[in-house]
């Protein structure tokens, strides 16, 4: 897809739904075969400003899969931002060193910018409490892959609806195949209602619930979250609800067969650990699905695909 | 009463200059203050609390010798939405216009949210202005996507 190449990622409403389908497609290629050399002679700079485990190591993976080199930092620290250097100007020379730019930033607002200062495409993978939307990419194949399709599915989504941004983005993917929202929140923790309206603008439905169990029937994807503690204004809050949005094992028995878990990762306590040997589980499985997202991302920007 | 009706205009007519009306009222300090006019050497008239068929009550700015540029009157716009701007030339209004809300503002306005790239690194702002569920207007910065209604409208 033409329209792709040479073009930034900074948040998944810069994709249309075709674009969208058309990443997914690819990356079911890389599913069936990983192992492409699409990527010979070309260099990836991967600039983590702030840790990641999951992100970092799985485009690091996608470019390793494709025969390409990647050169980067980890973490601010070993690099000149210590030193006071702007993000423009680090932008302006990694993009002399390399083909993509691939970027995690704790500025909200960073990915865009960089984006319009960067001769050289970038990848947005994380900017502060902002935009993540690779994960939303994985996400929406995850969802296809278990479900076959991704229109019109009842997806539940669970624990900290307020402050998670992965949640955020995947609504609005979502609103473009027709979905119906189930939201399950302690009532301080709800979804924003800049979030519902663009579920209203979009004509379709969300329903709003406290118990985890009333969804349990009715859900095709159960997308938990974590929720953090220190997101309540009252500690004695967070004690009371802190333990109802844990999944179990035995919570599962009426969910449909087909329903599958989903987990953005890292897990805390929210789902047992007893869950990750029923067939329904799905995250791990999900993080692997990020390495055949990222390779499709990668090839489809640079035009090798 | 045609007496007191022109004495009026004596006193608060200008010549060449701009006239800003209409301005809901208790907003014409903040306007007074957004486009820096206590700094400004022209004369300048104004009055609060005027009665307005309209709007009830009203204030109203006259600035000799001065016409606004777009950014300006964008900073009107989004102070004093109801605002009507009359340039005058030689004692003639040679335009009147309503301010209207431009469809983004740039550089004028800072991000209410401190984790926003434009308020750590050298940026300037962009917003887009949209309207809520309820019709009132936001401001949707570019950069971090955050929406701040007007009570977090700052200035630079």
């Amino acid at each position: 897809m033409e329209k792709l190449v040479g073009r930034s990622l900074v948040s998944i409403t810069d994709y249309s739904k075709e674009e969208i389908l058309h990443i997914l497609d690819l990356a079911e290629d890389f599913e069936r075969n990983q192992r492409q050399r699409l990527l010979d002679n070309y260099v990836v700079s991967s600039l983590f400003f702030e840790p990641s485990t999951r992100t970092r190591l799985s485009f690091e993976s996608a470019v390793q899969y494709m025969g390409g080199s990647i050169i980067g930092f980890a973490s601010a620290d070993t690099s000149s931002v210590r030193k006071g250097e702007s993000l423009k100007d680090t932008i302006l020379t990694v993009s002399c060193y390399s083909d993509l730019i691939v970027m995690r930033n704790p500025m909200d607002g960073s990915a865009r910018y960089a984006s319009e200062v960067s001769p050289v495409p970038i990848i947005n993978a994380g900017d502060g409490a902002n935009q993540h939307p690779t994960q939303c990419l994985l996400d929406l194949y995850s969802i296809r892959k278990t479900q076959g399709s991704l229109d019109n599915i009842h997806i539940a989504m669970i624990g900290d609806l307020k402050y998670g941004r992965t949640v955020h983005s995947l609504v609005q993917a979502l609103t473009l195949f027709g979905a119906t929202f189930h939201f399950v929140s302690p009532e301080s923790l709800k979804m924003p209602s800049s979030v519902k309206t663009t579920i209203k603008n979009a004509g379709l439905e969300y329903h709003q619930y406290t118990d985890i169990m009333d969804i349990m029937p009715i859900a095709d994807i159960l997308y938990m979250t974590r929720i953090q503690g220190e997101r309540f204004p009252d500690p004695m809050e967070y004690e009371k609800v802190k333990n109802s949005y844990i999944l179990d094992n035995k919570m599962l028995s009426s969910s449909k067969d087909t329903m599958r878990v989903l987990h953005p990762l890292p897990r805390v306590n929210e789902i047992s650990e007893d869950v990750d040997d029923n067939p329904k589980a799905y995250y791990f499985q999900q993080a692997k699905n990020g390495v055949y997202v990222r390779q499709a991302l990668i090839a489809a920007i640079l035009g090798l695909k | 009463m045609d007496s007191n009706k022109r004495k009026e205009l004596k006193v608060s007519a200008i010549r060449n200059g701009t006239v800003i009306d209409h301005i809901p009222s208790g907003k014409s300090f903040q306007v007074i203050k957004i486009l820096n006019l206590k700094t400004d050497k022209n004369q300048i008239y104004f009055g609060t609390g005027l009665d307005s068929k309209k709007f009830g009550k009203k204030g109203i700015i006259k600035i000799s010798d001065k016409y606004f540029a777009d950014e300006e009157i964008s900073k009107i716009a989004l102070v004093a939405p109801s605002a009507t701007l009359i340039e005058i030339t030689d004692y003639e209004v040679t335009k009147k216009e309503k301010v209207s809300l431009p469809d983004k503002v740039e550089k004028i306005v800072k991000c209410f949210n401190p984790k926003c790239v434009t308020n750590i690194q050298e940026v300037s702002t962009k917003f887009n202005v949209i309207s809520d569920h309820k019709g009132e207007m936001k401001l949707a910065c570019h950069y971090c996507e955050k929406t701040m209604g007007k009570e977090n409208i700052e200035f630079f």
